[in-house]
């Protein structure tokens, strides 16, 4: 199987402290890769890098084999990678329809069109409207998203950020700070629009983790110290000592 | 399954009549700037309409920037300026090589004129937005400013450069030397503009605009660039304050410093800020009421422009949404027909409101009679109001109406607050039963 993402080497330092040490990571096309660790471990910091929001201090990251490290997170976002934010990151005075429009229209080829009608793009329209259900937020489709829920502005960062329709997507804790049900549609959600692409997804419930996560790494301080299917790394020990141990006491 | 899908999901598509109405809107525009010469035919509103409808255009062009793009221009007179000069040296050479080029496409030559250095700047400058553009816009104002009194050949120095219009390649049998001809030259100009401005607010880039002006970290995540988003605004913005920059020069027959300078880059910023940067109609609004009121308040007092800072400060202090926005509040209530309700909390606002006006004018037109020509008679002028500067009765009053007016107005206007809390509620619940 092709790989999606490859992390060789890859460090980052926030001048003396060095966040990211010496990653290494393989990601195969198609799979569901959760990443865990404690707080402050460096997950974000790792999308920050794969995504081009940062530059790796050290290291090279192949996107289906092409180098992107050093690149603008536009141009990775232009070869189908797309990620969504731990807090939250949307166009707040804008509706959740402008919203996720936006997140559509590159892709769909309009790029920086000015001599195109917004509102005579029958494909934009379409992909709009179905992000739009997908997402379950029909009903707010004409409130700015300012004004939205905590779980509904989570509904559209996800929305936001497969509307463009990349293959390989990165979840920052999607789920965060939902309830048990939220959570479970989140989760439901997530397993479908992300059928057939490469997820990276980074969460802190272990059974979101250990149900949709075909293979599993652990990030503590910076290093990656394990990586396996959800059986290797349940009986890993440690794991269990730097991690998941804490996380049952 | 799809289409049905989104055809019930997507916002409804306009109606037939919605579609009419639109189309209705842009056509009795057209009528009304038709028919405004025959209504108000005096020599001097033909002036005034005249330019209104340029600062309409500048004013537009301005919150392509502020308002649809989230930069804070200081220097946006640049481009109107440019445009301006570049259409009078066009006329010029037009006039003398009798080339077949009439006068109404030289606003053109102006919008090309601001189109061409916005592009050959804009680059640079749109890198950041925020303060640091603000503060480049205002560094190459200054730039541009002081160089139009020192390229003499180009710029004419402190007199500027002149041209006579009328001497033009004719169509229809126009010489475009009286006024009204110049109104409609203008006024065609400016429903053009209208429409080509609001047109862009409707396409994949006026959407991506708003988006980069919200939040232009999470653009880059959607695929676009905010730089190459902010900068082709600057250039569509550049354009459009060149043809009004063209339009007033066509209008003055000169072009002069002034056109660059910073107090035409605050007047435009006035104006659509006090209109409503946060509509589309909102830099029209503000650009008819600005020049309507400097117009009209420079013959009532000699330091109108005092009073407009003051109106300036009020309204980024109270109504940020500007006048637009302010009208646009009262949708609810009106949909609701409860627009009654506030009324009568308006009026007793109103009123100590006023008086502390009159109180603050009555103050500022007597400090100003004691700086400025303390040995000139004390029985002025102001707003139609004579009074005495001199006299300790004219002091008091004033005195008793700013401090008498300030404590009724806040108590009021706190009053008002709260009737709008209850109206705006219960006009809500109103709606949503229906
Ligand atoms: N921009 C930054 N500048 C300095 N330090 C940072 C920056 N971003 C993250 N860090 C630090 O890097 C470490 C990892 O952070 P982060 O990647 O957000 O952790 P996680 O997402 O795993 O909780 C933390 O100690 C954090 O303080
Ligand atoms: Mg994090």
């Amino acid at each position: 199987m092709s790989t999606a993402i490859e992390l060789r080497g890859v460090e980052k330092s926030f001048g003396v402290t060095k966040v990211i040490q010496n990653i290494n990571l393989t990601i195969a096309q198609g799979e569901r890769h959760a990443l865990i660790g404690p707080n402050g471990a460096g997950k974000s910091t790792t999308f920050n890098l794969i995504s081009g929001y940062m530059r790796p201090t050290t290291g090279s990251i192949l996107l289906r084999g092409e180098e992107i490290a050093g690149m603008k997170p536009f141009q990775i976002n232009r070869r189908r990678l797309s990620r969504s934010f731990q807090v939250t990151n949307v166009f707040a005075n804008m509706t959740v329809w402008e919203n996720l429009r936006c997140a559509v229209l590159w892709a769909t080829g309009h790029r920086y069109a000015f001599w195109k009608n917004i509102d005579n793009l029958p494909v934009v329209r379409e992909r709009t409207a179905q992000i739009l259900e997908d997402i379950h937020l029909t009903s707010r489709r004409d409130v700015p998203a300012g004004l939205l829920t905590y779980a509904e502005q989570r509904a559209l960062e996800i929305g936001i950020t497969i509307a463009g329709g990349a293959d390989v997507i990165l979840l920052d804790e999607p789920t965060a700070g939902m309830s048990n049900a939220e959570t479970e549609r989140a989760v439901t959600l997530i397993r479908r629009l992300t059928e057939g692409r490469t997820l990276l997804i980074v969460e802190h419930d272990m059974s979101v983790v250990f149900g949709l996560a075909d293979r599993i790494s652990v990030l503590v301080y910076g290093q990656i110290i394990a990586s396996g299917t959800p059986d290797e790394i349940r009986g890993n020990l440690k794991v269990k000592e730097a991690y998941l141990g804490e996380e049952a006491a | 399954m799809t289409d049905l899908a989104s055809s019930s999901v997507a916002p409804p598509r306009p109606t037939l009549s919605d579609r009419m109405k639109f189309y209705g809107i842009w056509i009795l525009t057209g009528l009304v700037l038709l028919v405004l010469p025959k209504v108000f035919s005096s020599g001097g509103s033909m002036t005034t309409f005249s330019l209104v409808g340029i600062s309409i255009i500048f004013a537009l062009s301005y919150n392509i920037l502020l308002g649809q793009t989230g930069m804070l221009s200081f220097g946006h007179a640049v481009y109107y300026g440019l445009g301006g000069f570049l259409a009078i040296h066009a006329i010029n050479i037009v006039g003398f090589h009798k080339w077949p080029i009439p006068l109404p496409l030289m606003p053109l030559i102006g919008g090309v004129a601001g189109l061409f250095f916005a592009a050959l700047i804009g680059w640079v400058m749109t890198q950041r937005s925020g303060t640091a553009f603000a503060m480049i816009s205002l560094g190459l104002a200054e730039l541009v400013a002081s160089s139009a009194l020192i390229l003499r050949s180009f710029f004419g120095g402190e007199a500027g450069i002149s041209a006579n219009r009328t001497k033009l390649f004719k169509v229809f049998g126009l010489s475009f030397g009286p006024q009204i001809q110049i109104y409609y030259l203008i006024a065609a100009w400016t429903l053009i503009a209208i429409i080509a401005m609001y047109a862009l607010t409707r396409t994949p880039l006026g959407r991506m605009c708003n988006a980069v002006r919200d939040n232009p970290e999470r653009v880059q995540f959607v695929g676009y660039d905010p730089h190459v988003v902010r900068y082709i605004a600057f250039c569509f913005s550049g354009f459009f304050a060149g043809i009004a920059g063209a339009l007033a020069a066509i209008n003055f027959e000169i072009a002069n410093s002034a056109y660059l300078g910073a107090v035409q880059s605050g007047t435009v910023l006035f104006a659509a800020y006090i209109g409503g940067i946060g509509f589309f109609i909102g830099p029209i609004v503000g650009a008819i009421f600005v020049t309507v009121l400097s117009l009209g308040l420079s013959d009532l007092t000699q330091v109108w422009q005092l009073y407009f800072g003051l109106f300036f400060i009020a309204v980024v202090l109270f109504a940020p949404g500007g006048i637009t926005g302010l009208l646009m509040m009262h949708r609810p209530l009106v949909r609701a027909g409860m627009l009654s309700r506030m009324l009568p909390s308006y009026a007793m606002a109103a009123l100590p409101t006023l008086a502390l006006c009159v109180g603050l004018m009555l103050m500022i037109e007597t400090i100003v009679h004691y700086t400025v020509n303390p040995n000139e008679d004390p029985h002025i002028q102001a707003f139609g109001i004579p009074f005495d500067a001199a006299s300790p009765i004219t002091w008091v009053t004033a005195a008793v109406l700013i401090v008498g007016g300030f404590l009724l107005a806040r108590r009021a206007w706190s009053r008002v607050g709260e009737t709008w809390d209850t109206t705006l509620t219960a006009a809500r619940a109103k709606v949503h039963a229906l």
